[in-house]
Order: structure tokens, then sequence, then C-alpha cells
């Protein structure tokens, strides 16, 4: 009845109750406070059933920040267990939940912290910065979210039910599949990536429309911010890479479930063909996260050196090539693989041709702040940090891309010292700058910029510290996923100070929390208008707080930093548009419906409980059936209705 | 009020026919993911039968025949769609049905004797690839059928409203599409299976 679901699916060991009991404890505290404060009503009309891309995006960021706290909690396990414990036989954590705790700290952070803080910022930014008053398919945008919440979900209930993988964030065959990974663990990853990765592709589809069909007249694509560009080149993998995603993680759950020999070691499986599929995709997800990121500076530079950007069609052709040689570089994560010489060549060739883009955009951003007037917000702290660090993470990136070192320093802590300065010192530090620099427009007030400050050089120190001592390591020879080592190696030294690193990021993160809630206690000291920083770029030029319907009218532009020019050059006419009544989605609970389902779906499927699976899967048909037969989704807003709003928002008419 | 309401229609078929475009492109390279797979495993017979012992060329030629022509017969159905007739578009819409099932009958059958013959994808590696690949093209059939079920339900119900036009639109991308995917199936699993 239950398929492989028994009471033995519970916890055992001490450290994973601990990790149940509090998480548990913390979902009831929320449950609590809701019902205390009687805000469940109005948590579920104005946030969960919502289809407003802004508030879709503000739960994708709260969801990334309490999984970004998960995935650190897992760091500070490795890093506690390889500093103190690893030269010893008997540390609190077990060589099985080690596996464990690596692989879900890299899994979570990719999918649920970085994805998710990317869907967060494309859903509160792209349809502002384009004009544009929602996205194509606002449902669909909702069931994404749902979908990724779905995963979120799933890959934490293996805490307390069942296991997680061991087998790392890839999930490497032979390791992966059923001879040596019987368990649920394997299943969980497996179907907590899939759900979420189908959310992922129908964002990714959703936006990119959005930026193709509706944006505001006048605006071509040579006009459009340059974000919109580099989030153009993002959504194109996400559309080019996901579905690889989608089949290879099927192949390995039908050789796990149906008993098929893709992935396995006989009957004529090919283990090294799922680690050059998925690479296919891990490779442009890699440019997924830091394509973005690059956007995200490039706002933030010119409007903190109050310069146009420097080069604007060379950047947008870097981002373009970025774009396209993603796809040609999957076979670098395993040059070890023994291709051969010719083959190896190809690929560490086109892995060092990235670097060139990649160098013209930090020489363009560095040429933006040439002679301008600089401001060291804490927005271009991160950009300044983000440029050290992710240079000393491209130097040690090319150095991979050479085969012959490769081999010498394949899977090592060299190997996890390059990634986590590129999404680290790249990835993140780009999304805390966008973070810290569009607060204030969907707020109205600041983040505290002393707090930040502190922050920021509690991360950059703290970076510095936990991992350029892995890539010493990496060179002497400790391999990456050591749950120990023997003391006479003299690498416990090493070890100690990137767990030192560790607890100066936790500070940095500690000042974050910190400064958010100041800044929400304060926050009619710190209040600001539309338009705190002399933005260029259109988001800036409606209201704060920002009506539903995001622009009153959608007069149409001119040049590229509209705004900026319409401030700036008074003798410029103000284009005008009439203001017409403007139709709103109506909110539906669609969406969490169908995450709901989708984890009772993958739920059942890693526990064989098939009954349950096929119910579910038969629901979900029925409520998308439904939910294409639904008349009357809009609310007309009507003219009068707007123009009291922008009253009052404005504190003009409009 | 009806000059806006024509343009807001116009726009919406836009942005949907771009989106499911789209769609379609990502479905292409998920069924790309699985040529390359049966590409590569494709001689991985592990000592079970190979292409040429199992596959049947007059069997599969059927499945494509009836293939080509319910995309025929759809392309019947949104011409009747144009001149808003509606009878003439639920019968062709019936002869795709008809037609679409027929393929998954003998599809099905094909898969229900390999098993039988104790050629299941268990077998080797090459069967896994096999009954994947062309597993993935009969399940996104169903759904095809599935969906056309749900279309001629709202034209009984509601004739023919701008939404269920838009509907048969972007259903006979889908139908072609997956009669496009069939062609690359014959010709790589069947005909080249066979000749080799």
């Amino acid at each position: 009845m239950w398929g492989r679901l028994s009471l033995d699916a519970l916890p055992h060991d001490m450290i994973t109750i601990g990790g149940v009991v509090g998480g548990g404890l913390a979902i009831l505290a929320g449950i609590a406070a809701l019902k205390y404060f009687k805000k469940w009503r109005w948590l579920w009309t104005n946030w969960l059933t919502s289809l407003d891309p802004k508030k879709i995006g503000v739960m994708y960021l709260v969801v990334a920040t309490v999984m970004l706290l998960r995935g650190l909690a897992d760091a500070g396990m490795l890093r506690a267990q390889q500093a103190v414990f690893a030269t010893s036989d008997n540390g609190p954590i077990s060589a099985d939940l080690f596996q464990q705790v690596f692989s879900a700290h890299g899994t979570i952070m990719i999918f649920f912290v970085a994805m998710g803080a990317l869907f967060g910022l494309l859903n509160l930014i792209v349809p502002l910065q384009i004009g544009a008053r929602d996205v194509a398919f606002p449902l669909l945008n909702s069931i994404s979210f749902w979908l990724f919440v779905a995963g979120m979900v799933l890959i934490n209930l293996s805490l307390a039910v069942g296991e997680f993988s061991t087998a790392g964030w890839l999930a490497y065959p032979p390791l992966s599949g059923l001879q040596y990974s019987p368990g649920t663990g394997v299943d969980y990853w497996i179907w907590s990536l899939q759900i979420a990765g189908i959310g992922s592709l129908l964002s990714g589809i959703n936006f990119l429309i959005t930026i193709f069909t509706m944006r505001r007249p006048g605006m071509s694509l040579m006009k459009m911010p340059i974000f919109i560009w580099s989030v153009i080149g993002c959504l194109l993998l996400v559309a080019f890479a996901f579905p690889i995603l989608t089949a290879t993680l099927s192949m390995l759950s039908l050789d796990r479930t149906i008993g098929t020999h893709f992935f396995t070691s006989e009957m004529g499986g090919n283990p090294m063909m799922y680690v050059n599929l998925i690479w296919a995709w891990g490779h442009p997800e890699v440019y997924i996260l830091i394509l973005p990121a690059f956007g995200i500076f490039s706002e933030i530079v010119p409007v903190f050196s109050k310069k146009r950007l420097f080069g604007y069609t060379s950047m947008m052709l870097a981002l373009m090539a970025i774009t396209f040689l993603s796809f040609t570089v999957w076979l670098h994560h395993f040059f070890t693989m023994g291709s051969g010489a010719n083959v190896n060549a190809f690929f560490g060739i086109m892995t060092m041709v990235i670097a060139i883009p990649t160098g013209v955009k930090v020489f363009n951003w560095i040429f933006t702040m040439y002679r301008g007037r600089v401001k060291f917000a804490t927005p271009m702290l991160w950009f300044m940090g983000f440029v050290v660090t992710f240079t000393i993470g491209g130097l040690t990136g090319v150095l991979l891309a050479v085969p012959g070192i490769d081999y010498q320093v394949h899977n090592s802590l060299f190997l996890v010292a390059h990634f986590h300065n590129m999404i680290i010192g790249g990835v993140l530090f780009g999304f805390f700058a966008g973070v810290a620099y569009w607060w204030p427009k969907f707020t109205g007030f600041y983040l505290h910029e002393g707090l930040g400050k502190v922050a920021f050089w509690c991360w950059l120190i703290g970076f510095l510290v936990a991992f350029l001592p892995l890539y010493a390591l990496g060179l002497m020879g400790a391999a990456r996923r050591l749950d120990g080592y023997d003391a006479s190696l003299g690498w416990q030294g090493l070890f100690i100070v990137a767990g030192v690193g560790m607890v100066i990021i936790l500070a940095g993160v500690f000042f974050q929390i910190v400064q958010a809630g100041y800044s929400i206690w304060k926050r009619d000291e710190l209040r600001v208008g539309s338009d705190p920083w002399d933005g260029r770029t259109l988001e800036w030029a409606t209201s704060t707080p920002i009506a539903e319907y995001n622009f009153a009218t959608l007069a149409p532009v001119t040049y590229r930093d509209d705004f900026w020019e319409q401030k700036h050059r008074p003798e410029l006419k103000k284009p005008t548009a009439l203001i017409e009544p403007i139709r709103v989605p109506k909110n539906t609970g669609i969406g969490v419906i169908v995450g709901l389902l989708a984890v009772v779906i993958g739920f059942a499927i890693i526990w064989h409980i098939w009954w349950l699976a096929i119910i579910g899967l038969v629901t979900t048909i029925v409520l998308i059936i439904t939910a294409t037969l639904r008349e009357d989704t809009e609310r007309i807003v009507s003219i009068d209705e707007i123009m009291a709003k922008e009253k009052r928002l404005r504190g003009t008419s409009a | 009020m009806s000059t806006p309401r024509l343009i807001e229609q116009k726009f919406l078929d836009y942005k949907t026919s771009s989106g499911f475009w789209l769609y379609l492109m990502t479905d292409c390279v998920l069924f790309a993911s699985l040529f390359a797979t049966y590409a590569v495993l494709h001689a991985a017979i592990a000592g079970g039968p190979s292409a040429s012992d199992i596959f049947e060329l007059p069997m599969a030629l059927t499945e494509t025949i009836i293939l080509l022509t319910s995309s025929f017969t759809c392309g019947l159905a949104l011409l009747a769609l144009r001149h808003n007739n509606l009878k003439q578009l639920i019968v062709w819409l019936g002869v795709t049905y008809i037609l679409g099932v027929s393929f998954l009958t003998i599809e099905l059958s094909e898969f229900g004797s390999l098993i039988q013959a104790g050629h299941s994808w268990q077998q080797s590696a090459f069967l896994s690839a096999f009954f994947t690949l062309v597993g993935t093209h009969g399940l996104h059939i169903t759904v095809g059928l599935l969906w056309l079920l749900v279309i001629v339900g709202v034209l009984f119900k509601r004739g023919i409203t701008p939404k269920v036009k838009r509907q048969l639109m972007l259903f006979g991308l889908f139908w072609h599409f997956l009669d496009l995917v069939w062609i690359f199936i014959f010709t790589v699993v069947y005909l080249m299976g066979v000749a080799a």
C-alpha cells in the first residue's frame, strides 16, 4: 500500500533529528504567528494566489534566502568536519551523513538559492525595465513559482522522511544507479530537480516571450537596458539547456525504477553518456546564473559612476558570444574521460575563448568608471569585490582549461575553490548588489548603508580566507569530498583557516539579516522617493510603491536611457499617452494547487506508491484542463481608479 | 469597443503562438537528447536482438502513412476553421482523432509483441533507448489526442470562439511537429536500423 515507505524512513542520527526538529519548530512558529496576527487570509489573497510578478519575485527571494541559510548550515558542517574531526574517527558526522550533506549543499545552493534568486530578480525587474505591465503568461508564471517551491519542499522533506542522495550534486552513475544507491536518496534528488527544472523551463519561455513581445513602444532591441540583454542570453540557455536536464533525469529515473540500461555498467549501458548529457546542461547552467549577474553590474556601474555604460554594443555582443560559446565547452568538466588529445585540445581552447568576451565586459565596466563621479554605495562595493574575486576565479579557470593541468587537479579542492570563486564572487555578489540596488524601488526605503558595508567586508574577507587555502590544498593533492584524511599530510592547518573563513562569512550573513531587520524597523528614517539613485532605466520612472499595473500610461520611448534623458535634458518634449482602462489578472489558487500536487506526485514516485502517483497525475490533468477553460480571468482597472491611485502614489494627478 | 477588443485578441494570438513555438523548440531539444542517446546506444545490444532483427518495415511504414494522413486531415480541419464551418471542422478533427488512435494502437501492439518475445527495455541498452525514444513520441501523441478531445468538447458546447480558435492553431502546430519528429524516428530508428 505505501510502497517503500515505513517507519524506518524516520531519521536516526542526532544531527538529522536536530535539523528536522529545528525546521519543524520554525514552521510551527510561522503558523502560530500567522494565527496570532490573523494573517492567513492576507497571506492567501495578497501573496500566495497573486499573479503579480512583483509579489511572485519577492516570494522567490524569500524562499531563496531561507534555502541560503540551509545551504550555509550544510557548508558549516562540511567545514567543521574537515577542520576539526577529519583526522580522527570519532567525529559527530558519519561518512554517510557527510556525503548526504555535501550533495544537499551543492544541489540546494544551485537550484534553490541561485536559481530562486535569479527568477526572483527577473520577476521583479524585467517587466518594469521593458516598461511593461505584466509578464506574457501570468498564470504560467505562478505555476512555475509553485513548481520551484514543490522541488524545494521535496528536497527538504528528504531530511525528515528517508535520506538524501550521497552521489554529489550531479549524481554520476554508476554510483547513482540502483546497484550502488538502492535507497530513496537519489530519487529525492531526481524528483526535486525534475519538478523545479520544469518550473524553470516554463519561466524561461514566459520571460523570453515577455521580452520579445511586450516591450514599451519605441524600445527597439538596441535600446533595451543591458540587463535585459543579459536576461535574454540567460533565458535562451534555459530554453535550450533545461530540456536536456529533463531528458537526462528521466533516463536516470527509468534506470532506477523500471530497469532500463542507459547508464548501468552492464547490458550495454554507458555511464559516461550521463556525464556528457548532464554537463551539456550543466555548463550552460553556469552561464544561466552568471549572465544576469553581469547584467546587474552593467546597470549598477553606470548609475553609480554617473556615466552611460561604456561600449553598449560590445557588451551586448559579448553577452551573446558567451551565450553561444557556453554550449561548446561541456567536455572540460571531464577531460579525464580520455577522449583523446585532439578532442581535449578543442574543448580546452573553446574554454579559453570564453575568457575573451568576459574580459571585454570587465574592461567595459572599468572604462565606465573611468573619469566618472563614482559613488561607493553598497551595490558598488559588491561590484568592486566581484571584479577582484571574479578575476582570480577566471584566471584559475583558464588554468583548469589546460587539459594537462586539469589531469593534475581534476576533482581536487583546487576545482572546488575555482567554482566557489565564480559562484560566490560572481553570482552571489551580483545578486546581493542587485538586491541592495533595487530594494528602495520596491520598499520605499534604503537598506542601512553602514550595516551593508560591514556585511560586504565580512563576505569578501571571509570568502578569501575560506577559499584561497582550498587552492593550496588542491595543489597539495587534497581531493574534494573527503570526510577524513591522514594527520601526517599536514593539511589540517589550512582546513582550519578555511573554517575560520566560513565563520567570517557567517558573520556577513548575520549582518545582512540584521541590516534587513534594522532597515525595516527604522524605515521612516530611511524613507526615499521613487528614484533614489538617479537611475537611468524605466523601473525608476514609475511611482514607489509601484501600482499593480506598474505604469499608468505607456508613453513611447525614444532613447536608450530614455528616463535619464527625460530627466536631464529639459529641452526634450515629454512624450504623452492616453490613459486607458487597464486589464490585470485576477488572483487564482491554481498555481498553489499545482505545486501541492507536484509534491504529492514526486513523493509517491520516490516511495513507489503508484496508486497515489496516478491519482495525483489524473488530478493534475483535470486541473490543467479546467484552468485552460477558465473565463473571466481579468479585472479591469477603470480610468477613475487609475487617476485616484496615481494621485495617492505620486501626490499628483497622472 | 470592438476595435481595441480585436487588437487585444490579435496580440494574444501573437503572444501565445510565439510562446508555443518556443515551447516546441524546447521539446525539440528534449527529442534531440533522446536521439543522441539512441545514436550512442543503438549498437549496445548486449547479446540481445539488433535493430534489423526486430523491426518490421511494413508496420512502421503503415504508422508513418497514418500519421502523415492525420496531419493532412488536421490541416483540412484548420481550413474549415478559417471558413467558420463548424460541422466540417468537427468532422475533420474526428478523422484526425481516429487516425491518431490507430497510430497509437499499432505502436502499442508493436511494443506488446516485442515484450512478449522477451525483448523488453530491460534486455539491453539499445532496447532501453528504443522504447524511451519511441515511447516519448507516443506519449506526446497521447497528450495531443486528449487535447483534441477537450477542444472538440468545447466546440460542441461553446461553438467557435476566439479562444478555441487559438487552441486549434496551437494544436495544429503541435500535431505537425509530432509528425516531423516521427519522420526522424522512421528514418533513424526503422530505415537505418533495418538497413544496417
